[in-house]
């Protein structure tokens, strides 16, 4: 009697739920989560907005819309800004699927914007503006090459700690863009007023297009690349089994380095881009931050470049749509956006967690099954 | 025998998923005795106690303890029975000291006094005739000091019933006679101590008791002193079960791997392999047996080139002696250097040394035409010294190694990749394109899934969501289909059912027939002796013999892979 | 000088808050990069509980109401914080990364949109107030007014510093967090409250960040208000901080004076360029990346981050 009580004392202190991770979720399962997750933070979103407002959320979303597609020049800037956002996740991209955590785009997309402004500078109307924006790509790219496989090597060969390093050299980049404006800016306002010379062709008549042609076409690449290259390959099995590689012959060391070398180099491409087509400029704002934020669209796309054209997307999208928000409901400032993008990422971070794990309440009746959860011998 | 028993297991039974781990076990543990736990690898021996120390729950039967039935469904609740377990893997923090690893998670209703701890563990110590510093990090300590930290720990805890899971395996013969030294003293102490291990030298010296588990059933409980270690064996190894496997006598075995005098240290500083040399006949299989972590896996890993050794060669022995030299194996640097070597003939005899008869280099093409038609043979077989090569440039040496390892997804396959993909693991790198060719992986694939009977839902699925039996059909099949001279496999059926298993025996006779020179790490005995041509039996990183498969016995075998340096005081 | 060290020490203060935040969340083994965002939220809080103390103090503040209503406003909103990226992180064990990436955004964001309803038409005075010096600090000349001459919030960053190393290194609480930031599953098996560990780490470590921010606003610049970027920079800055005192809150102590100094020196020095200025700047993230090399090199056990930093701890993955 005694032990038979001990024992439903026992079984009571099993846990209510537990946790199993699950076999893979089908695909339109996985997205009909995150469907829901990103529209209900939308509502969300848009009753909080109304809250501080006079207006109703039913507002908030023709604004949201209206703020993204309301005119051909709004949708042209949504299309530029997706493609800038996809010209990172693209060069984020590699370096995640290899399980290497490049969190250092920001400061890559400066130092290779800064390059390309110090070639418009010193050569703007010096030598004819093809070459100069010759020039521009070559030592844009570098830079960029440059700024992505510093921690490349050092992870390389001494396992330095990656996320920590990128995110330095993040801040090191923007010092160095102050530093430079300096320099340049005589009168020590800190402004550098966008330069005459080194800038893209139109193409068509219009000067969003090149960026946009460019970036979509490089998120094709870098699908391709991934997918059916050897490098390609030889990214994932790292990233998946460093052990398979070595038992395979992967030099490992070199795989890291070639792809930070493509990381950075791609992140160059879009600084050299918000240089030369958009901003003719530098400041330590110049890459908005979208090496923290396409982390985020790759992330949700699975690593797949072709998905991330819609993640990137929708990005692009909210952020564009807040702005119109934010002055049509009346905000003093752009925090309002933040906020929005603040909870759209939480609803949707948190919905990794129910595609990656189960949660299986505990049956009355049923007998421990934690204590099985160990392999045969 | 009027000691007063402590545990008693009644029928106890435990399966996971079809595999009975234990069979209606039933023992009983006295106070104050050394009880040592015999069997081999996969007898069940320590999942039974596992279940004294809560990891696992039995199916059906009860223990008890103390006259009382008792429920174990952690190792808290274990502990609360006193019942403590040291395991193979210490659970111990690198940059705590050892005293802040034994009083981890003790003592949350009295003050943290870590002084009064160490004054506790000090007399403890002394008592029972521990050498330890407390104040030294885990990270600076030898094994044998952090599995002193792990003893001390249970100590510390009021375990009276303690289970070392084979402790002396990465011991030195001192340290051993230091830790029997301690574990005497605790029986003095009227602690009861279980010893699960396979080392029949070690049994006969230290316990009083001994339980011998064969096949997830216990075979019986007898005293030391009235027993051999002749006895034990038979015991613990059961009577020769002839299988049946087909096993050709071997065709015109030529030499094919040479390895001499193989010696490494592994990452606990002590010597996994001692030692070992051996040779590969192309033709037969040459299994090794041996207790689990004896050895084998670091042994297949180095002659693959995955290790650093500390000394030793292996050589490989390429039968082309007049055959044509391609390129399909050989780079063209190798050739030239085979060419230097003076190793290269024209097919009417004259030397080819990629020089033209005036001493002058032949151009880079005219060496690709000649070598490409066929005209270059071998002058004599090739001899490779492997020795620090990695995997790649064995590869690129135009070696034909197949190895099927031991941790299947962890390193022969990527779990969540598909089975092409996985197929193209090995010869992603053929052709100089930038693209990876997955047309032949994908015949390869669908070949394998055929001929093999793998049951997959297609080829595009990740090889991870694939059971056991059919991952290791993709592997195997993988590695036979790129036409290996050498193929070493560890443990290929470990885990798979009995068609399955008969599957991959029937391959690798094949390739045997084929002339292939097949190395087979094994667990069980009677496939070993009804599948090899010989046996090497290894223990403790040493080859302790090699056998004729055809003749030898299995208590033979037995006491060869329990023979370690005998430990006396 | 003295006006340098003044300056650097209260720099110093903002790092060592945020420092030390960092520090707790990452013995726990979380790699918060959402710590900027959290210190905008402390910023928010506590200028929050100033607005509405001021506003029942009726033009006659007590100082130490003041100090006391600022204090726990602060904690609380960045503790809430804190609260959301432990449940993503702990609970729902999702990217770290990714997670305080996202708190980092949403705290600048939901600071700035804060600060645009908090009533500032006192904090001028409550400012001088916060931080008025200890009362004898005038009559001690240089001495006093290096050591002596600060608000009180200087004076709790340190405590708190030296405190969490106490706790850290002499309690069993903090031998219980370190192992979870070690070996989660070895203090689990040692029977320690891993979830709970983690929990209260996040939130403590969250709340003492927020101060930091709460303190430039309040006590350094006297209650003036732009944006939260210049928040979310020190945030940062206190992430290589941890990096660079390897670990140690009472090291923090010295290193965000170093940290702070380099920050200040640029614009104190009357005769350096603007671009000298740029350069001394960037010299604590050119020291972190160096540290950070020179640890890895060295592979020395005693400096390195906890173990299982930035990975989430299921039991069944064992």
């Amino acid at each position: 009697m005694d032990n038979q009580q001990k024992k439903q004392a026992q079984v009571k202190k099993e846990p209510f739920f537990r946790l199993v991770k699950r076999d893979t979720l089908p695909v339109g399962k996985v997205i009909l989560i995150y469907a829901i997750a990103i529209v209900g933070s939308l509502l969300l979103s848009s009753i909080i907005c109304s809250a501080f407002s006079d207006k109703n959320p039913l507002q908030f979303f023709s604004s949201l819309f209206g703020g993204a597609f309301g005119s051909s020049r709004r949708i042209w800037l949504l299309l530029q800004d997706t493609a800038l956002l996809l010209g990172v996740a693209i060069a984020l991209v590699p370096a995640f699927k290899m399980k290497f955590w490049n969190l250092g785009g920001n400061g890559q997309i400066l130092v290779s914007c800064l390059a390309a402004v110090a070639c418009m500078y010193y050569l703007g109307g010096k030598i004819p503006d093809f070459l100069v924006i010759i020039l521009m790509t070559v030592t844009s790219i570098l830079a960029g090459a440059i700024w992505g496989v510093l921690p490349a090597i050092f992870k390389a060969l001494f396992n330095t700690n990656e996320s920590l390093f990128t995110l330095m050299l993040n801040y090191i980049a923007s010092g160095l863009v102050a530093m430079f404006i300096s320099i340049w800016v005589k009168s020590g306002s800190g402004v550098l007023y966008p330069l005459p010379n080194g800038h893209f062709p139109n193409l068509f008549g219009s000067k969003y297009l090149l960026t946009i042609i460019v970036f979509f076409a490089l998120a094709v690449l870098m699908f391709v690349y991934l997918k059916y290259t050897k490098q390609g390959y030889e990214i994932s099995v790292v990233g998946d089994s460093p052990n398979t590689a070595k038992y395979i012959g992967i030099d490992v060391k070199k795989v890291i380095i070639r792809t930070m070398i493509i990381s950075g180099a791609l992140c160059g491409v879009v600084g050299l881009f918000v240089a030369g087509s958009i901003e003719h400029t530098v400041s330590t704002a110049s890459a908005n931050n979208m090496g923290f934020t396409a982390i985020m669209a790759t992330w949700l796309a699975a690593f797949n470049p072709l998905i991330m054209m819609g993640t990137c997307g929708f990005i692009a999208f909210v952020d564009k749509g807040m702005m119109e928000v934010r002055s049509a409901f009346g905000f003093t400032n752009d925090s309002i956006a933040n906020i929005v993008i603040g909870l759209v990422y939480f609803c949707v971070i948190a919905c990794s967690f129910f595609i990656t794990y189960e949660v299986k309440f505990r049956k009355p009746e049923a007998r421990s099954t934690k204590t099985e959860g160990g392999k045969p011998l | 025998m009027d000691k007063k028993t402590v545990v008693e297991l009644c029928h106890i039974t435990k399966r996971f998923g079809k595999v009975v781990a234990n069979c209606d076990v039933s023992m009983d543990v006295k106070q104050g005795e050394i009880l040592s736990v015999l069997g081999e690898n996969g007898c069940g021996k320590t999942t039974l106690m596992n279940m004294l120390a809560g990891i696992y729950y039995p199916d059906e039967g009860k223990i008890i303890i103390n006259g009382e039935e008792a429920t174990i469904r952690s190792p808290k609740d274990a502990f609360s029975y006193k019942i403590g377990m040291i395991h193979q893997h210490f659970k111990l923090i690198d940059v705590f000291t050892a005293a802040e690893n034994i009083v981890l998670g003790t003592g949350e209703d009295e003050k943290y006094d870590i002084k009064a701890a160490k004054t506790r563990i000090s007399e403890m110590s002394e008592k029972y005739g521990f050498h330890i510093d407390l104040d030294k990090k885990i990270h600076e300590m030898s094994v044998s000091e952090k599995q002193t930290v792990e003893i001390i720990k249970v100590l510390y805890r009021g375990a009276d019933i303690l289970i070392l899971d084979e402790p002396t395996a990465v011991l030195t013969p001192q340290e051993i006679r230091r830790l029997f030294g301690v574990l005497r003293a605790m029986r003095a102490d009227g602690k009861s101590v279980l010893i699960i291990t396979h080392k029949l030298n070690e049994v006969m010296e230290i316990s009083d008791r001994v339980a011998v588990l064969r096949k997830g059933a216990h075979i019986a409980t007898v005293n030391t002193a009235e027993t051999s270690e002749k006895e034990l064996a038979d015991m613990m190894v059961g009577q020769k079960v002839s299988l049946n496997i087909d096993r050709p006598l071997p065709e015109n075995p030529a030499l094919r791997l040479d390895v001499d005098g193989l010696t490494m240290t592994g990452p606990e500083g002590n010597l996994v392999l001692d030692n070992v040399s051996f040779e590969a006949y192309s033709g037969e299989i040459l299994g090794i047996a041996g207790i689990a972590g004896s050895g084998q896996r670091e042994l297949l890993e180095s002659i693959a080139g995955l290790h650093h050794l500390d000394s030793g060669s292996v050589t490989y022995y390429n039968p082309k002696k007049d055959k044509p030299i391609t390129f399909f194996h050989k780079s063209f640097e190798r050739v030239m250097e085979l060419a230097e070597e003076g190793m290269l003939r024209y097919a009417d005899g004259r030397d080819f040394d990629g020089k033209d008869e005036d001493g002058k280099p032949l151009h880079r093409k005219t060496i690709k035409a000649v070598v490409e038609a066929g005209e270059i043979f071998f002058k004599e077989d090739e001899v490779i010294n492997l020795r620090e090569k990695t995997p790649l440039q064995i590869k690129e040496l135009g070696v034909r190694f197949s190895f099927v390892p031991e941790d299947r997804l962890g390193m022969g396959l990527v779990g969540n990749m598909d089975i092409i993909d996985n197929m193209m693991l090995r010869s992603y790198r053929r052709g100089h394109s930038l693209f990876v060719d997955r047309k032949k992986p994908e015949e390869l694939a669908n070949d394998i899934i055929e001929s093999l009977k793998v049951v997959t839902p297609g080829t595009h699925t990740a090889v991870r969501k694939l059971s056991g039996g059919n991952v290791q059909k993709v592997l195997v099949g993988r590695e036979i289909a790129a036409g290996p001279k050498v193929l070493m496999a560890a443990y290929p059926v470990r885990g798979l059912d009995i068609n399955s298993s008969y599957l991959i025996y029937n391959l690798l006779t094949e390739q045997k027939k084929n002339g292939v020179a097949v190395i087979f790490v094994g667990e069980d005995l009677d496939v070993l002796l009804s599948l090899c041509d010989r046996i090497m039996v290894v223990s403790g990183g040493k080859v302790t013999g090699i056998l004729d498969a055809r003749t030898a016995e299995k208590d033979e075998i037995g006491l060869l892979m329990t023979k370690t340096d005998s430990v006396k005081e | 000088m003295i006006t340098f060290l003044v300056s650097a020490i209260s720099i110093a203060t903002v790092l060592l808050f945020g420092c030390v935040g960092e520090i707790i969340t990452e013995k726990a083994g979380h790699l918060n990069l959402g710590i900027p965002g959290i210190m905008c939220m402390g910023t928010a809080g506590g200028c929050l509980g100033t607005s509405l103390y001021m506003g029942i103090a009726n033009g006659n503040p007590s100082w130490l109401l003041l100090v006391l209503f600022s204090l726990v406003f602060s904690v609380i909103f960045a503790a809430a914080t804190g609260a959301i990226y432990a449940l993503l992180t702990v609970s729902l064990r999702c990217n770290q990364n990714i997670t305080g990436l996202a708190i980092t955004i949403f705290g600048a964001g939901a600071t700035d949109f804060l600060m645009s309803f908090v009533d500032r038409t006192h904090f001028d005075a409550a400012g001088k107030l916060i931080s008025s010096p200890l009362p004898f600090a005038k009559n001690l000349g240089w001495f006093g007014e290096i050591f002596l001459g600060h608000g009180v919030f200087v004076y709790i960053a340190i405590a708190v510093a030296l405190a969490c190393t106490f706790v850290l290194n002499k309690t069993r609480v903090g031998l219980h967090l370190r192992a979870v930031g070690e070996s989660p599953a070895t203090a689990d098996a040692a029977g320690i409250n891993v979830t709970a560990y983690k929990y209260v780490a996040i939130l403590v470590g969250s709340g003492i960040a927020g101060l930091g921010g709460f303190y430039y606003i309040m006590d350094y610049i006297k209650g003036s208000w732009e944006n939260a970027s210049i928040i979310e920079a020190f945030g940062w800055l206190a992430i290589a901080l941890v990096i660079f005192v390897l670990w140690k809150p009472h090291l923090g102590i010295l290193g965000a004076l170093l940290f702070g100094g380099c920050y200040i020196v640029a614009f104190v020095l009357a005769n350096v360029t603007s671009t000298q200025k740029e350069i001394i700047k960037m010299l604590p993230y050119v020291i972190t990346i160096v540290v950070l090399i020179v640890t890895s090199i060295f592979d020395d056990k005693e400096n390195q981050p906890p173990a299982s930093l930035g990975l989430p701890y299921f039991r069944e993955d064992r």
